[in-house]
């Protein structure tokens, strides 16, 4: 084989600016990997800090920030550490040397791993006595409510109406033949909702959930993997095209399809299935080993006070625990809150979860 | 000259081009990795070992990330073969435009391609396959493309003239050069593939799951760190291995010489079954990344029944999904971007040096690659654990983002740099060290200008990575300041309309923004100096 030589003529001392000699760069990087290690040592916690762990989900209007900040003279810092299941994650792995002074975002699925994990140090906020006692889902207050949320099922009104069709009225309903390949749910290993839908089956059906599920998939059910996926793009009601007029999603979801459309619908264009909703709790804890457990106190007051619950709806679509709160016009008119939505028990969801999704894999998706 | 001053300046390099790396190497993958499988090892791990499910994850991952690698390179080799030996117009834009799948979150992606695919299509394997070479052929077409912009022509000319027809020419000539880049390319793309979850979960539907997928349910969803861990060290254990094979093939196979500027490689297109090439080979990559960044770019503007640039307008309004507004978070990328950008440059181009001049076992090389298909949310927790107290407490420390991006980004740098190093004709630097020049001055006139090519093109790819944000930071705690592919997450993850538009929005800002950059990226040239 052929290698050409190129005959190599001397440098005729040519410097040129964006060459930079590699010793130069070498040094460089040495004094810049120092103070990297230096800012390292700088960060000292300073008191007069709140530092707030919580999921992405999370969202709270700047004027309720700053109330808060002149209130208590506090500033508030907001780390978002993933979804709820790995924020929790991250507590129980730094439990007693917290990655900051307080944490909203658990909820009733999660509640058990944490405690069991001793993430928090208890605290019985006065404002509780404003919060109705069902919400209240541990007696020594390691936690305290803030909101809830129903998981139920949505449906799209105009796919109905075009089709002459009544929208089912309960869940037992879906299964029926009329409604087949009509239903999109999201993989209760994966997603959320997903397993909050599966947990409303077991808590409407007990031993017999998996009944109901062979039904559903007999009838068309189809699982995909997110609610993004499942909502956004399958579900014919929302942003996209899908051809599903019945998905898993929250009853605040009809307030937020007239609220994002352009321009605004007079009533809501897709509607809620009561008998179906689950009901979901956030909680939130002051963090065992703290820095400021004082101003970790104080935001958790906050959260249960009336311009934090109020700005809830809008903000997180959730719903407030404080009876005082008043809902946005928009939640009072579109808005579902179910009187008597499907429960279980923290410990037992946390006790069961790992052999009800394998069940309910093989049954729906094998 | 001072001769003494030399070897000793010689010998700050030698030791920086190792220590900065492996250092980097030891402190931000080695140290977090090990505390959080520490944490996680607990008991004997066999009985997750011999478990069939797992069995069947790792054969499923492993032979979706084969078929994937070799789809892939299907689809980019004829466009890297365009770009590596024909100068045409707009070929710097072509070069900037492939880049823009490779960022893209993949749930974005992963929807576009619902609405593309034909609906017995759209879920299952195929789709799998299909969704990795979108993501990937950048990769290819960048790697050995650029590689190939380097390679002497005149050697395939010889081949020629001595009779070899243009195939016997390609198998026997330029394949053998090619082999660095070829496998540089191919190791990449199958650890990224292998490393897939989102992809796979989407477009696979529920039955479809990969190592990675395993180990996020069982840390995150089931909480059992312990068999977390195991997956974690099975998946880095497959992952070592396949690049230990691609190296050896590397090294086998290859016969790199002669490394040029690319000015002096490519010319114009001659005949017209050149042009025709060209047209084709760029016209069918056009097609297949375009038509799902097309719909994305339509769900941005559809609203309603019809057109409008409401979600656009939106931007600048400050939303609670985000505690700022969308352009505020675009900025925020670019900074953490351009950190990161910073440090995988120096790192990496430091490791480069040292991986090609090295004639040893390649463990150097090895190590490096290994972050790439480390397990992502185990490295977020390992970071958590690993940094909780002073002297690096990740609490207090913004710029642990920038570090753990450049984590993912430094392999890149390693794997576009080295190749074009190695190949530079030894001779050149010896006639150089002949006529007097130092060491360092024969990596400034010689090996700089030569790689820079590379090396501008490897911060380019750094800068996009760290705009998509991959691995590790999607598992790292993100302070206020919300990054681009968090606030399109964030939009998508709400109802309503005008949320899902202005998350496609975002996606398309993220999409001119990864182009702007590379392409800007690409037109800084290194000149050489000097020689002709």
């Amino acid at each position: 084989m052929t290698t050409c030589y190129k005959p190599a003529i001397p440098f005729y001392a040519r410097r040129r600016a964006l060459v930079t000699s590699c010793y130069k760069v070498t040094v460089a990087l040495i004094v810049a990997l120092l103070a990297i290690a230096a800012a390292g040592c700088g960060g000292e916690d300073t008191p007069n800090e709140v530092v707030l762990v919580t999921h992405d989900s999370f969202a709270i209007s700047p004027a309720v920030t700053k109330e808060f900040e002149r209130v208590t003279g506090l500033q508030l810092r907001i780390l978002k550490t993933g979804d709820a299941g790995e924020v929790v994650t991250k507590a129980a792995l730094t439990a007693g040397n917290p990655q900051g002074d307080v944490l909203f975002g658990v909820d009733n699925t999660l509640l058990s791993r944490a405690l069991g994990a001793d993430v928090f140090e208890p605290y019985e906020s006065e404002l509780l006595e404003r919060v109705d006692p069902q919400y209240v889902l541990d007696p020594e207050h390691r936690v305290t409510p803030i909101d809830h949320g129903e998981v139920c099922l949505n449906y799209d009104k105009a796919w109905f109406v075009e089709r002459g069709l009544d929208p089912p009225s309960t869940m037992e309903e879906v299964t029926l033949p009329r409604y087949r390949d009509l239903l999109v749910v999201e993989n209760a290993a994966t997603s959320t909702p997903g397993l909050a839908f599966l947990l409303a089956t077991i808590a409407r059906y007990g031993d017999l959930w998996q009944g109901y599920w062979r039904k559903l998939r007999a009838n068309g059910v189809l699982v995909v993997d997110g609610w993004e996926e499942a909502y956004t793009v399958r579900f014919s009601g929302s942003a996209g095209t899908g051809s599903r007029p019945i998905v898993v999603s929250y009853a605040s979801s009809p307030p937020a399809e007239v609220i994002f459309r352009d321009p605004r619908p007079s009533t809501a264009p897709t509607g809620v299935i009561e008998d179906s909703c689950f009901r979901q709790i956030e909680l939130a804890g002051v963090l065992r080993g703290a820095r400021n457990e004082k101003g970790a106190r104080k935001f958790v007051d906050f959260m249960l006070s009336k311009s934090f619950q109020e700005d809830i709806p809008l903000a997180m679509f959730v719903f407030p625990v404080n009876r005082d709160a008043k809902l946005p016009p928009e939640f009072v008119k579109y808005a579902v809150i179910p009187e008597r939505p499907l429960e279980l028990a923290p410990d037992e969801i946390e006790a069961n979860r790992e052999g009800w999704v394998k069940e309910w894999t093989e049954i729906v998706i094998r | 000259m001072d001769r003494d001053r030399h070897s000793l300046s010689e010998r700050v390099w030698r030791v920086a081009t190792y220590a900065v790396p492996l250092g980097f190497l030891a402190l931000f993958f080695a140290y977090p990795l090990l505390s959080i499988l520490e944490r996680g090892l607990t008991v004997a791990p066999f009985d997750v070992l011999t478990d069939p499910l797992t069995r069947d994850v790792v054969w499923f991952t492993f032979w979706q990330a084969l078929a994937s690698t070799a789809l892939t390179f299907a689809i980019g080799l004829p466009a890297a073969y365009v770009l590596g030996r024909y100068e045409f117009p707009g070929r710097s834009v072509v070069r900037a435009l492939v880049v823009v799948p490779f960022v893209l979150p993949t749930v974005v992606v992963a929807l576009a391609f619902i609405a593309v695919l034909p609906t017995d299509l759209e879920r299952g394997w195929v789709a799998i396959l299909v969704g990795h070479a979108f993501f990937n052929v950048a990769v290819v077409v960048l790697i050995v493309g650029t590689f190939w912009a380097g390679l002497d022509r005149r050697v395939s000319e010889a081949a020629a003239t001595l009779g070899a027809g243009p195939w016997r020419s390609f198998r026997e000539v330029t394949l053998p050069l090619l082999a660095p880049a070829l496998a540089a390319a191919a190791s990449i793309v199958f650890l990224f593939s292998f490393t897939s979850f989102g992809i796979v979960l989407i477009l696979g539907g529920p039955a479809y799951s990969t190592i990675e997928a395993e180990i996020y349910n069982q840390a995150v969803r089931i909480f059992d760190l312990r068999a977390a861990a195991v997956l974690s060290l099975v998946q880095l254990l497959c992952v070592g291995l396949a690049v230990w094979i691609a190296l050896k093939l590397e090294a086998v196979l290859g016969a790199a010489r002669g490394s040029q500027p690319e000015r002096d490689v490519l010319r114009r297109p001659g005949t017209r079954r050149e042009w025709g090439a060209v047209a084709g080979s760029l016209a069918a990559l056009a097609a297949f990344l375009g038509i799902p960044l097309a719909v994305l770019v339509e769900r941005s503007v559809s609203i309603g029944d019809g057109f409008s640039l409401a979600a656009y307008r939106a931007l600048s309004d400050p939303t609670t999904a985000l505690l700022a507004t969308p352009w505020e978070a675009v900025w925020n990328s670019v900074t953490y971007a351009g950190a990161a950008t910073a440090i995988a440059v120096v790192v990496g181009g430091l490791a480069a040096f040292a991986v090609a001049g090295s004639r040893g076992p390649r463990v150097l090389d090895l190590l490096l690659m290994l972050p790439l298909g480390a397990s992502a949310v185990m490295l977020g927790f390992g970071f958590v654990i690993a940094f909780d107290s002073a002297p690096i407490d990740f609490r207090a420390a913004p710029w642990i983002v920038p570090v753990a991006q450049a984590l993912v980004a430094i392999p890149f740098v390693v794997r576009i740099v080295a190749p074009t190093l190695k190949a530079i004709d030894e001779r050149q630097r010896e006639a150089a060290a002949v006529l007097g020049a130092t060491p360092a001055r024969v990596r400034r006139e010689i090996d700089l200008p030569i790689a820079g090519r590379a090396l501008a093109v490897a911060a380019g790819f750094a800068f996009a990575i760290s705009l998509g944000e991959f691995g590790a930071t999607v598992f790292l705690a993100r302070p206020d300041a919300p990054t681009l592919p968090v606030a399109i997450f964030r939009f998508l993850s709400r109802p309503g309309e005008l949320n899902a538009a202005q998350a496609y929005a975002l996606a398309v800002v993220l999409m001119g923004l990864t182009a702007i950059s590379v392409f800007v990226v690409g037109q800084v040239r290194v000149r050489r100096s000097g020689w002709l």
